[in-house]
């Protein structure tokens, strides 16, 4: 198995040429051996790919790549192993080996992927939590990118709701970008697993993440745009899942807020209409777990607690963060009083600051 | 008799040290020579003595001069001492009465024709002087007033050597300087009214904040999109801090005369100074710098409002020198001479965009990477913050605000409650350390700060509630007092610490970034 990651360690020859070197000699240890001594028959294979070859036999070492990935806790995973997902294999351009980290997702299940822009509302990030949630509670696999933003909040949700969740990066499985999520990245591991096509240790550069969508979508059986903008990374994902045949689910948003622009353009080039976890999980045949008791019992006496003022002063509140002076303006009270209130909500959980003196709604 | 001397002073940091200026003119080779620790200015002085002497139709003879300020161990700079050494020569040549000079101080820059010029620092060595029991002080014209502040002393205007050698021999009648004392009185701001708050329409929660700030002596930061009048805002909190005494009156003119920015026509600084600084500037500009140091803007700041702009595109460096005068309320300025100590007890109001482009969290208008948006505030340092206990947010001016029909309250109606707030304070601290609220630490937060069990338990609730840490808590508990005391409540409520929550300083870890 060494050589056939010494082959996919190498960079600078597509997958393609890798899948068929290696169907040409059989292993590859067969292909480390040639010294690029390929027969005339395999002309798809240019003089320049022999130096490369060439060049990575003295370059890598075989047996060093595999100490490091036992040291990682790295699984090395090749396109003709049997592990290898058969929902990525049948894909058009099938990566030629996957890294992993922790587990891969279940194919029995069904695996939603939940993506979107980093830079998103707090209106985007509350629906993803919510739908990653509700999803992971009813027993589907959330699969996501651990990006900022939806990604992130997909995921965190699919936590909450105590389901599993893939993660596929643009970098090496055991580098965690962006580094703040490295809590998720060490929760999703109890339960899930962190996959990518580089090899460990590979930078989190931008030309990997528009390749890395295709295995979000290979991997998911439908996608969910939470929020993109016009020309976002996640409608690549979403042409990208057309293209494998998966369906593609846009969530709504104000049509003039320019991060649901993306998922508008969707909906009108025929997506499905993201309304309600619920019913898209009917859609999609999944059995749904009724909502815990506690919970509903709690949003009821959230409401009875609130005082008439208090309960203007919420109302008033959305997804949409507000600023403490917009909300003067609409309730008309004194900034003490209203601040008063904020305060109060705050800490009984029914708001949350999300910058400087700019409220939400928290959902519960 | 040949040898004689004359009272001056000069000017270290913000010390002033006594001068002696004696002269000697004998017999030897005719020549020009002064001594005494003298920085290039005061060398150059001999050129201009003798042409101003020369131009002002007295004949020195051709005899050897020797000029020395005394003590030697003082370094003289400035141009101060061309008066005193052309009085302590003329005397010496026997071109002045002999006792004409007695227990007057003089200061003065010439200039070739013999015209006297004004200098800086008139106001602290005046005083100086009075305390080191002089009777006169001859001081250029005009810096007549600004000397007349210093009471229990005759001040002599001088406008040229001439008139003034023809004053001292008795040939003109010298006039002595009668101070309008009533032309100024501390507490009145001049101009004040140029700027009040009745100018600022709507923003209720950031009037109140800046409000709950001053009356508690708390360190303010308001961030906001551009353009959303914080800088309006900020220079109008002067107007409602209580009136300068006429000792803060006077402690603050006199470091500004030491940086020559004293109005030459009402010398007395009589309304809080409003210092705003560019967030290029060095480390020096702020704090005071130079090998014997100058005041920065901190110390011009003293007893007013020190406003930073744009703080996160300040230099670190430069914010982190500012940790220890918020601390200590002064600056310690170390030399290898010496150390300089200057006053810096100033209200720091500090403003903010909250991301490069300023309009986050509004996602319409942003353009900035919720990288950026966390790295942005992220710069400025943890223990910075430390010291800033209330953050408000700034909102941007709509039309109805600009043109709002609406009365405003003016700054004297806030003023007046805070200085109530103040008094209940002062009565509180009464013989301790502590002036203000804001300076509460440790014991003694603990001790006036203490809490009902209802209002431990919002607390409770709210520290798990918001994450908040033990920095956050102490800030919340410092500023709901300064709310109690302008309730003039004895006991925090528990919608005391509600609105205090409001003001919070958001932890740096949680900036930007929506914590879940």
């Amino acid at each position: 198995m060494m050589y056939e990651c010494w082959l996919a360690e190498i960079r600078g020859i597509s997958d393609r040429k890798k899948r068929m070197l290696r169907k040409a000699f059989g292993t590859g240890k067969a292909v480390y051996d040639s010294d690029g001594a390929c027969s005339a028959s395999m002309d798809f294979f240019t003089k320049k790919d022999i130096e490369i070859l060439r060049q990575a036999k003295q370059q890598i070492s075989p047996e060093e790549v595999r100490r490091a990935q036992e040291r990682l806790g790295i699984r090395f995973i090749p396109f003709f192993s049997e592990e290898y997902p058969e929902k990525i294999s049948k894909t058009a351009d099938p990566p030629y080996a996957l890294y992993v980290k922790g587990s891969l997702p279940p194919p029995g299940r069904k695996a939603v992927a939940i993506v979107g822009a980093r830079r998103c509302t707090p209106y985007g990030e509350a629906m993803a939590l919510e739908y990653g949630e509700e999803l992971a509670r009813c027993g589907a696999v959330v699969i996501s990118g651990m990006a900022r933003g939806i990604d992130g909040a997909g995921q965190r949700g699919a936590l909450n709701g105590g389901g599993r969740t893939y993660a596929v990066l643009g970098c090496g499985a055991d580098v965690c970008y962006p580094r703040e999520h490295v809590g998720l990245y060490a929760d999703i591991l109890k339960s899930g697993g962190i996959l990518s096509e580089l090899p460990s240790g590979a930078p989190p550069l931008p030309v990997h993440f528009p390749r890395r969508n295709r295995i979000i979508s290979a991997l998911s059986d439908v996608i969910l745009v939470m929020e993109a903008e016009e020309r976002s990374g996640s409608l690549i994902t979403a042409d990208l899942a057309l293209e494998q045949g998966r369906d593609v689910y846009a969530l709504p948003g104000p049509a003039t807020s320019p991060t649901s622009r993306g998922c508008h353009r969707l909906i009108a080039q025929g997506a499905g209409i993201l309304l309600s976890p619920r019913e898209l999980m009917e859609e999609l045949d999944i059995q749904i777990v009724k909502l815990c008791k506690n919970k509903e019992k709690s949003k009821e006496e959230n409401k009875k607690v609130l005082e008439t003022t208090e309960n203007m002063v919420y109302s008033c509140l959305g997804l949409f963060p507000k600023s403490v002076n917009e909300l003067v303006a609409a309730t008309e009270l004194s900034a003490q009083e209203l601040l008063r209130i904020l305060a109060y909500m705050e800490i009984k959980g029914l708001v949350r600051e999300v910058s400087k003196n700019y409220y939400i709604k928290a959902r519960k | 008799m040949a040898c004689s001397f004359v009272p001056s002073a000069a000017i270290t940091g913000l010390r002033v040290d006594m001068v002696r200026v004696e002269a000697d003119v004998s017999n030897g080779l005719p020549m020009f020579h002064m001594v005494g620790y003298l920085s290039s200015e005061v060398k150059e002085a001999s050129e201009r003595v003798r042409t101003a002497i020369c131009n002002s139709g007295i004949h020195l003879p051709p005899k050897k001069t020797v000029i020395n300020l005394s003590p030697a161990t003082v370094k003289k700079r400035g141009p101060s001492f061309d008066l005193p050494i052309a009085l302590s020569v003329l005397q010496s040549a026997q071109e002045l009465p002999p006792g004409s000079l007695k227990n007057t101080l003089v200061l003065g820059e010439l200039s070739l024709d013999g015209k006297i010029r004004k200098v800086k620092g008139v106001l602290p060595i005046v005083a100086e002087a009075v305390r080191a029991g002089y009777d006169s002080c001859i001081l250029p014209c005009e810096n007549v007033s600004e000397g007349a502040l210093a009471e229990g002393i005759r001040i002599i205007g001088a406008e040229s050597l001439s008139q003034l050698c023809r004053r001292l021999k008795g040939e003109e009648k010298a006039q002595a300087h009668i101070p309008d004392r009533g032309a100024q009185i501390p507490g009145d701001v001049p101009g004040s009214a140029s700027v009040d708050y009745s100018d600022i329409k709507g923003q209720e929660v950031v009037k109140r904040a800046s409000e709950v700030a001053v009356a508690g002596g708390h360190n303010l930061l308001l961030i906001g999109p551009p353009g959303s009048g914080k800088s309006m805002l900020a220079s109008r909190i002067p107007t409602i801090l209580p009136p300068l005494s006429r000792e803060e009156s006077m402690e603050i003119t006199k470091i500004y005369s030491v940086v020559g920015l004293v109005d030459e026509k009402c010398p007395l600084i009589t309304g809080r100074p409003f210092r705003s600084v560019h967030h290029t500037a060095t480390k020096a500009a702020l704090i005071g710098g130079g090998g014997i140091p100058v005041p920065g803007e901190i110390s011009l700041a003293h007893g007013g409002v020190l406003f930073l702009d744009e703080l996160a595109e300040f230099q670190r460096p430069v914010l982190e020198v500012l940790r220890q005068p918020l601390e200590e309320r002064c600056i310690r300025l170390a030399r290898s001479h010496g150390n300089y100590v200057f006053p810096a007890g100033f209200m720091l109001v500090a403003a903010s965009n909250p991301c490069p482009c300023g309009s986050y969290p509004d996602m319409t208008r942003c353009r900035c990477s919720p990288g950026q948006v966390e790295q942005y505030l992220g710069r400025i340092s943890q223990p910075f913050l430390d010291r800033i206990d209330i953050c408000i947010e700034a909102p941007a001016v709509s039309y109805e605000d600009l043109k709002g029909a609406g009365k405003a309250e003016a700054s004297a109606v806030i003023r007046e409650r805070v200085c109530r707030a103040r008094e209940i304070q002062e009565r509180r601290y009464k013989g301790t350390e502590i002036r203000t609220n804001a300076m509460l630490e440790g014991k003694e937060l603990e001790k006036h700060c203490r809490l009902g069990r209802e209002e431990e338990r919002l607390m409770e609730q709210a520290f798990t509630a918001l994450g908040l840490t033990a920095r956050t808590y102490h800030k919340i508990l410092k500023v709901a007092r300064t709310i109690a005391d302008l309730d003039g409540d004895e006991e925090i409520r528990c919608f005391h610490l509600q609105e205090a929550v409001g003001y919070r300083t958001m932890d740096k870890k949680y900036w930007g970034r929506r914590a879940r």
